[in-house]
This record gives structure tokens, sequence and C-alpha cells, in this order.
């Protein structure tokens, strides 16, 4: 008997007639947990415009019940369903399967930067650790709720980087912590590294003012020394954020600033008055 | 006896989206111990995907908006059927619930001197919602959830354990809100990632779950919509109300068929996007009904100049609230002026440039990008119907949001009802979080603090038994242990979307509504041997099993109400009794457990689960009544209510 999810979304697999455009394609997919395992070949039917996540939902409903994967919006906006395919870190529903040839073997792997749980799902929870480890915004004092004024192309940039989905997906293909779990305490990832500059640009942090110089700890308390701006995260990014030339880069132009120049630093203090 | 580990907690919140997280916010500001409990990943609920905005009459844009203006639009676009009191509170606190996330560290869209930018929706008079691009149900999310992490790290300097005062219980589902006589005493709960059982003892249980829309096969829902905080509230013992409202959003894409039933946003037309038929015509001007004659616009000139200038125009008829717009492209694609996929089409690319639009809508132009080959600055879309948001729910007291009958247990957000009436306004859920949201978690935590140490309620043994076998039963299904074959719950699950889709959707016909009675209950008798493989880790088939008695609950509400309410009405169409009934304005179908003993499913038979019975809404309040004209009330209210 085949058993699937509440999860399974709109596949639609109606037995029997099958449309012209419709093939079977060829998935190996990683199935274990905590203790091991390995891919397992599937063939399985694929039609007009799906995408992989489609294909995972059809092989629970018909072939692997109990096969783990993470999902929910199935519209590229949650960050759910992050997963590696043919080894590049990838959202599933977000894949189209008319990216493949149809001769090709399309392998699905859970992203490799983390633990896994079980299948495709994996423990993500270093993520929400790191996300606790950045100080948050910092409300102005003698502003209340509704005085806020702030300029469009002022709070464009940092908006940029409230787009982030937590896919993890950058998370996973920083070369930083991808192989390196020893690196992991002490690097903050891309993500959160992000997070740090999204609130250094926040026109209204003041974190500053309240004694947080979030330059400085991006260097000494988040690794930002680790990354060497190879860009990987950016290519990655399903929202097309420019994590390392938009976050990355100018916040250690900022921290080099704040350490070798308090000229510069008081500069750029004005500046930002202005 | 089975072995679970026991929680102790204040205030525990089931859901983790907008409602869910204001609710906890509130509640451990109030001092309490809060855990909320949610299915997916802390911050990844349905929430997430909301598009367009949040309506909160803060007059950014247009100086002529009030709290006042939103309470009209509010009760307007629910024809009259909303509970008065929410629809004014919610008018009246939005703002403030707004202006509280940019202390917060939200960013929205700004106007040109720096304020929050506010946009066009259907049914709100005056520019309301405020935005970010068209994602503005991700800032909202990101912005509680930060501000969670925030009232976290305080908590680390104080006791140094972030979770001491707050804590998220991920990936982790309620089966069950545990009583101990009449009082709510806390939730029986599985994690998904182990298959083990918890239970959370509180006083204080805030049902924040969403909606339903899970039970259609059309749906711009996710998987986590299986009507599961309603289903919690009726085996608790609290009613649902208005369930036959079931709000069918005008515009889902429709291919292809993999993607069928993701939202379009309603900004789309809001910033301009018209709809057009097979022919070419916009249609909608045919549609305008009667009781909104006066508000919209007769040609495409005077629709066209209205977003320019809007005080010398009336708005386009594409703005009408979505009850009508669905239904007009539903009589669209019947008569046969369809697209090719069964769809009309909804235009941006001739109406602004293509700067403009990937702007704007950013995340609807990538949608249809990478799902269907579509690029919108370039062709227009294909868009039909599809099941978004239920306007039914518990039946709260408007100021606390307590379940009336249940001490202790409250509703908000989508799982409530009242608010909304008939019809949700766009752009109306979101505010419906922040401020029920809020005031459930106060009322949460001020119940939560009315017991002395030691008197709260207790949680027997015998009944976290009874929670753990009723999950437990699909592992050995009736069937099984006589040795037959059990029921596969995707098929059964399937079943049901398909049933609901076609016999109780969009256009609803008496004798349709009488089969998929029939067919509830047919599947409910199969539900009970519904048998799954394998173990308790992360095991979906299993979830989808113990999720299909919520479903079938939900849906025979649904199905039930909706047979019941002989007249069209918001969210309610009925090809039989296509006319709205002033009669029926005045009544609220009240759904609850025939037989609140009966373990799940079991014995039900045709007779079904769910009572019916017709309830008086109170009267409007008259200073709120004032503010409307004479001639409108006439449309909705007796000749009775009206002299009274
Ligand atoms: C695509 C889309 C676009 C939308 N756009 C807008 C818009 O622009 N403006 C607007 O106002 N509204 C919009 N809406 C509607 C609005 O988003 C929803 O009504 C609203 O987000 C519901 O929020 P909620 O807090 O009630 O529940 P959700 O955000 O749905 O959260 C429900 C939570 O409950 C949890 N849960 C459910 N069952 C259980 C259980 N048994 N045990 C434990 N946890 C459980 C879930 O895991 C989740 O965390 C949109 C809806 C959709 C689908
Ligand atoms: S640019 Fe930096 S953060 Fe991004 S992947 Fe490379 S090293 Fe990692
Ligand atoms: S920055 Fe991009 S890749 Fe990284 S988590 Fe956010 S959305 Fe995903
Ligand atoms: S399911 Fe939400 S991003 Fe893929």
């Amino acid at each position: 008997m085949s058993t699937t999810s509440a999860e399974n979304g709109t596949a639609d697999a109606p037995a029997g007639e099958r449309p012209s455009t419709s093939y079977d394609a060829h998935f190996r997919v990683w199935r274990g947990d905590t203790d091991g395992g390995g891919l397992e070949d599937f063939t399985v039917e694929v039609n007009e415009g799906e995408v992989v996540l489609d294909i995972i939902h059809r092989l629970q409903a018909t072939q692997a019940g109990d096969l783990a994967v993470r999902w929910n919006c199935k519209a590229g906006k949650c960050g759910s369903c992050s997963a590696e395919i043919n080894g590049r870190p990838r959202l599933l529903c977000m894949t189209r399967m008319s990216v493949f040839e149809r001769t090709d073997t399309i392998t699905v792997t859970p992203l490799r930067a983390f633990p896994v749980v079980r299948d495709l799902v994996t423990d993500v929870s270093f993520n929400y650790q790191k996300a606790r480890e950045v100080p948050s915004f910092a409300a102005p004092e003698g502003l209340g709720p509704g005085e806020y004024r702030m300029q469009q192309e002022d709070v464009e940039r940092s908006q940029e980087f409230r787009k982030c989905i937590e896919c993890f997906l950058c998370q996973d293909t920083c070369h930083v912590v991808r192989d390196h779990e020893e690196n992991k305490p002490a690097f903050a990832g891309p993500r959160f590294l992000m997070r740090v500059a999204e609130l250094d640009m926040h026109p209204l942090d003041a974190a500053e003012e309240q004694g947080l110089d979030r330059k400085t700890t991006a260097q000494d308390e988040h690794g930002l020394g680790y990354c060497n701006i190879t860009k990987c995260c950016t290519e990655v990014c399903p929202e097309g954020i420019k994590i390392t030339d938009n976050a990355l880069i100018p916040l250690k132009e900022r921290a080099a600033d704040r350490k070798y120049d308090p000229l510069v630093w008081l500069g750029n203090k004005i500046r930002r008055r202005e | 006896m089975t072995q679970v580990e026991r929680r102790q907690w204040d205030v525990v919140i089931v859901g983790a989206g907008g409602a869910g997280l204001r609710a906890a916010i509130e509640a451990r500001e109030q001092g309490l111990r809060t855990a909320i409990i949610c299915k997916s990943l802390f911050g990844k609920a349905h929430t997430v995907m909301a598009e367009g905005g949040i309506a909160a009459s803060m007059g950014n844009v247009n100086e002529g908006d009030n709290w006042q203006v939103h309470f009209r639009d509010t009760m307007r676009g629910g024809k009259f059927l909303n509970h008065w009191r929410m629809a004014e509170l919610h008018a009246k606190e939005a703002p403030d619930r707004v202006w509280e996330l940019e202390t917060w560290g939200a960013l929205f869209d700004r106007t040109k001197d720096g304020r929050i930018s506010q946009r066009n929706f259907g049914g709100h008079e005056y520019p309301r919602l405020a935005h970010v691009g068209d994602r503005t149900g991700l800032e909202l999310i990101r912005t509680l959830q930060q501000k969670i992490v925030s009232l976290q790290q305080e908590d680390f300097k104080e006791t140094g354990d972030h979770e001491s005062h707050l804590k998220v219980f991920q990936e982790c589902t309620v089966t069950r809100v545990l009583k101990d006589g009449d009082r709510v005493s806390g939730v029986f709960c599985y994690e998904r990632e182990t298959g083990r059982f918890f239970v959370v003892e509180a006083p204080s249980v805030v049902l924040a779950t969403g909606g339903i829309g899970k039970s259609f096969k059309v749906t711009s829902n996710s998987w986590e919509y299986t009507g599961d905080g309603h289903a919690l509230a009726l085996l608790a013992g609290a009613s649902l109300i208005n369930m036959e409202f079931v709000q069918f959003h005008p515009t889902g894409m429709v291919w292809p068929p993999s993607v069928k039933g993701i939202l379009v946003t309603e900004s789309v037309r809001g910033d301009g996007g018209v709809l057009r038929n097979s022919d070419g015509k916009r249609f909608m001007f045919d549609y305008v009904p009667d009781v909104f004659k006066e508000k919209y616009a007769e040609s495409e000139e005077e629709a066209d100049g209205w977003y320019e200038d809007p005080a010398k125009h009336r708005r386009p008829p594409e703005l009408l609230p979505r009850d009508e717009v669905a239904r007009a492209i539903n009589s669209e694609v019947k008569a046969g002026r369809g697209t090719p996929h069964g769809g009309v089409f909804l235009d941006v690319s001739t109406r602004m440039s293509a700067d403009v639009i990937k702007r704007r809508l950013p995340s609807m132009h990538h949608q249809f990008k990478e799902l269907a080959d579509v690029d919108i600055t370039a062709q227009p879309m294909e868009v039909g119907p599809t099941c978004h948001y239920v306007m039914g729910g518990v039946d709260v007291d408007p100021d606390t949001g307590e379940a009336l009958g249940v001490p202790g247990l409250f509703a908000a957000g989508e799982v409530s009802g009242g608010m909304h009436g008939s019809n949700r306004l766009g752009g109306n859920s979101l505010s419906d979080l922040l401020v029920f949201g809020r005031r459930a978690g106060l009322y949460a935590a001020r119940h939560a603090e009315s017991f002395a140490a030691g008197e709260r309620p207790l949680v027997a043994d015998a009944e976290i038994d009874r929670a753990a076998a009723e999950a437990l039963r699909p592992f050995t299904p009736e069937e099984v242990a006589e040795g037959g074959t059990p029921e596969n719950p995707y098929t059964i699950h399937q079943q049901l979307q398909q049933s609901m889709n076609d016999l109780v959707g969009i256009i609803r016909r008496d004798e349709e509504m009488a089969r998929a009675l029939e067919s509830l209950a047919e599947l409910r008798e199969r539900a009970r041997h519904a048998g799954v493989e394998g173990h308790r880790q992360f095991n979906p088939g299993w979830h989808l099993a113990i999720d299909l008695r919520n479903m079938l609950l939900v849906s025979e509400c649904v199905a039930r109400a909706a047979l019941n309410r002989t007249e069209s009405r918001g969210g309610h169409t009925r090809d039989d009794y296509p006319a709205m009934d002033r009669e029926w304005r005045r009544a609220n179908l009240v759904c609850t457990l025939t037989d609140p003993d009966a373990t799940s499913g079991a014995g039900a038979g045709a007779a079904g689960q769910i009572s019916l019975r017709r309830r008086e809404m109170p009267p409007i309040r008259a200073d709120l009544l004032e503010l409307f004209e004479k001639e409108e009330l006439i449309k909705y209210l007796t000749d009775e209510e009206l002299t009274a």
C-alpha cells in the first residue's frame, strides 16, 4: 500500500490516461536518517509544467509513502523546500523539470552543510541559533509609533535584504562551513552577516547611540573575516539578493574603516546623519 | 498507561502565523511564560505568503480616511453579516498595530513625505493597504519573528536561557485540546521529527491555526490548512459560526496544472491590471451589482481616469469585492468566453511599463516567469477562481477572543469567526491577525493569571491515554485488525477535495450539497479504516491520516451550513436562491459537535457529527448605524430593524 501526505499538493496523478507530453524520468533520491543511508533509484512520471517538488510528491503518492520532505507554499515564498539537485542547492518548488533533458538522471539530496534528520529533511537549527546571536533592531529614542519618517531610497537597501525567505541555501553553499564543521561556532554565514548589514543600513536603527557598533561586531563576533567574497552565496539565492556585493562587501568596507581610520568613521557617521 | 512527557507553561499558542506570533508577544510582555506550537519551521507559516498588504486607515495617502470609513467598507464587504463590534475594534486599532511593527524594525514602502505608503485594494474606499512590494506577509512574519527573538535575547540576559519565557516548539502538531471539567488544561501534541507525544499543560490555550483550504481541490492554501484549529475547537466543546462562507479568490493561476490555484495578488488589479475575456472585452462592467452601482465606473474612460484622479472618477469594476469578481469570472468561463486553459485574461502588460511592473509586482513577475513561462510585462496572465480564505470560525467574544462556552480557550486570526461577515476584504486579514492576536494574547494572559498557584486545571492521565490512542489508530486501523486491507489516506483526501470543489464550491445547489453530505458520510466511514505504513518518525502518511479527522469535521460544517442558508450572500452563492435576503442578514448558523463523547469518526453514520442551530445576531449599535445613509441600510436591514 502506498500512502502520502496532506503535504501532497496539486500533483495530480490521473490513473490510466496519460497526456502525450508526459514521460518517465529517472530520479535518484537520498533516503536515510541519522544512522546513514544512500541513493535510491526511481522511475517516475513527469507531466508538462511540473517542478521537482511535484515529482517528489508523486513518489510519495505512488512509490515511497513515507519519503520525508519539507514544503509549504509551493511558490518560492516560504523557503521550506531547500535541497540539492544534482549537487546544486535549490528550491524544489522552483526548479522546473523543463530545465533538464528527458534522459537526464536527476539526483536529489539533502542540504549538505546541515545534519540529516530523514531523507530530504535536515536539521537547520544552526541558523536559528545564529539568528539569536545578532542583536535586534534598536528603536530610536524619542520617536513614537507613527512618527517614523524614512525616504524610499533610504529603506531600499535594507529592503533588498529583507526579501530573504530564509531558505538557507546560501548558508549551505558557503565553503566556510559547507565542509568545515569547525568553523560553525565562529561564523554566522551569509544570511546572518547580511542581517547585520541590514540593521546597520536601517535609517533609524539606534544601535550605535546605544553603544553597539554593528560593524565591529560583524568582524569580531559574527566571523565576517572568514568570508573571502567568492559570491557563491549570491549565485544560489533564489530571491536574487546580491548578498556579497550589496551586503558583505560594504560591511567589510565599513568594518575596515572603523578599525583603522577614526576620521573615516567620523565622516561616515556624519554622512549617515544627513 | 502511555508515558508522555508533560511540560508546564502559562499560555500556549497553537500556530505561528501573524495571529499566533502577535498573541505570543503580548502574553510574554504581560510577564507570562508562553509556548508557541507550530506545524512548520518558525517563520514559515502561511502568513508568509500574503502579498498585497495590510489594511489600516492611517490616512497617509488620502487624508479623508479614518476608522469610520474603514468600518463602513468592512461591513459592506461582509454584506453586514460581520460582528459589528469586531469590525469596530479592527478598524480602530489597525493603525496602531501597523505603526508598532515599525518600532520592531519593519520597513514598509514609503510615501514621498516619508510615511508608510498605502495602496488601493478591492472594496476599500481609499488607498489603505500598507505594503512592501508584493511580499507584505513576509515582512509581517519576519518582523514578528525578529521581535520574538529580541524578547528571547532579553530573557537570556536575565536568566541565561533564551527559552525561559518564550519558546517555539516547531514542527509539532496539536491533536487535542485537553480539559479539566469545563476548563481548558492544556494540549496534546506529537513531534514531527520523532513522532513522540508530549503534553503542554496551561490554563490558557490560544488557537491561531489559520484556515481550511486544503479540503478543496483548487486552492491557494498550503498543506497546513487542514482546519485543525476549527476541529480542535469543536472537539473541545466550542462552536463555529459562518462556516458556509468560503472566499474564492478571483485570481489564481490556472496553468500549468501543477500550480493551479496559486494566488495572483489583488494588487495586480489595484495597480491597474484589467480583466478581459477571450473576445478581448473588459467584462467586469457587466457585473456591477445594484448595491454597488453608485460607486463603480460605467465606462473604460471613467475607470482609467480613476487611477490618476480618484476624486473625480468612480473606481474600476475590477476592484469590486472578491466574491463579485470571482462569480463574474466563473460566468464568463461557463459562457464559453474563457481562455485556452479555462480562465480569463488579466493584463498589466498594456497598462504599465515593464520597469514599473517589475518594481511594483516583483514576485508576480518572478512567479509567472519561473512557473508558467509567461512574461507578465509582455503577455497577459490567465487566471481563475481559487479557494482562498474561510470567513467562518470559532464563535468568540469580540473583545477578548475567548471561545464562548469554553473558559481558557481563545481563538484569533483566520480560525476565528465573525469579523469578516460573509466576505473578507483584501488586506483585512493581516490587520485582523494583529488586532485580535494581540487581544487574544492579552486576555489569555489575564485568564492564566487568575489562577492561584496549585489551583490550575489538571490534565488527567486517562485523557492523555485517549488522545494517544486516537493518534496511533492509523497504525492499527480496524480493518487491519480483522485481516482486511486498510484505506489509503491519500485517496480519501483526494476524493474529499474533489467533492468539496464540485459540490460545495463557488456556485451551490441544494441537491449537490445534499450529495456532498452523503459523500462526506461515506468518506468518514472509510477514514476509520485509513492505515499507514512505516514508523512514527517524520511520516507524512501518518500525519495526513490524523488530519483527515479535522478536514472531515470542517467540511461537514461548510456543507451543512451552506445547505441550510437559503440565500446568496458574500462567499456563499446559491444557484437556487440567487438573491440576498434581509431576514437572513440577522442570522448566524452555529455548528457544534453532536456527540462530544464519540471517538472521532466512529458511529456518526449518515446523520453526521455536526448539529446546526440558527441564532440571531446582536443588533448593530446605533452610533455605528448612523455612519451609513438610510438608503444603503435599506438594502441590508429589515424594516423592523430599521425602525427599532
Ligand atoms: C497566497 C495568499 C495571499 C494572501 N494575501 C493577503 C494579503 O495581501 N492581505 C491580507 O490581509 N491577507 C492575505 N491573505 C490571507 C492571510 O494571509 C491569512 O488569512 C493569514 O495569514 C492567516 O494567518 P493566521 O495567523 O490566522 O494563520 P497562519 O499564518 O496560517 O498560521 C497558522 C499556524 O498554525 C499552525 N498550525 C495549524 N494547525 C496546527 C496544529 N494542529 N498544531 C500546531 N500548529 C498548527 C501552522 O503551522 C501555522 O504556524 C493571503 C492568503 C494567501 C493564501
Ligand atoms: S561570498 Fe563570503 S559568505 Fe558568500 S559564499 Fe563566499 S565566502 Fe561565503
Ligand atoms: S539570502 Fe537568499 S539564499 Fe540566503 S537564506 Fe535568504 S533567500 Fe535564501
Ligand atoms: S515550498 Fe515554499 S519555497 Fe518551496
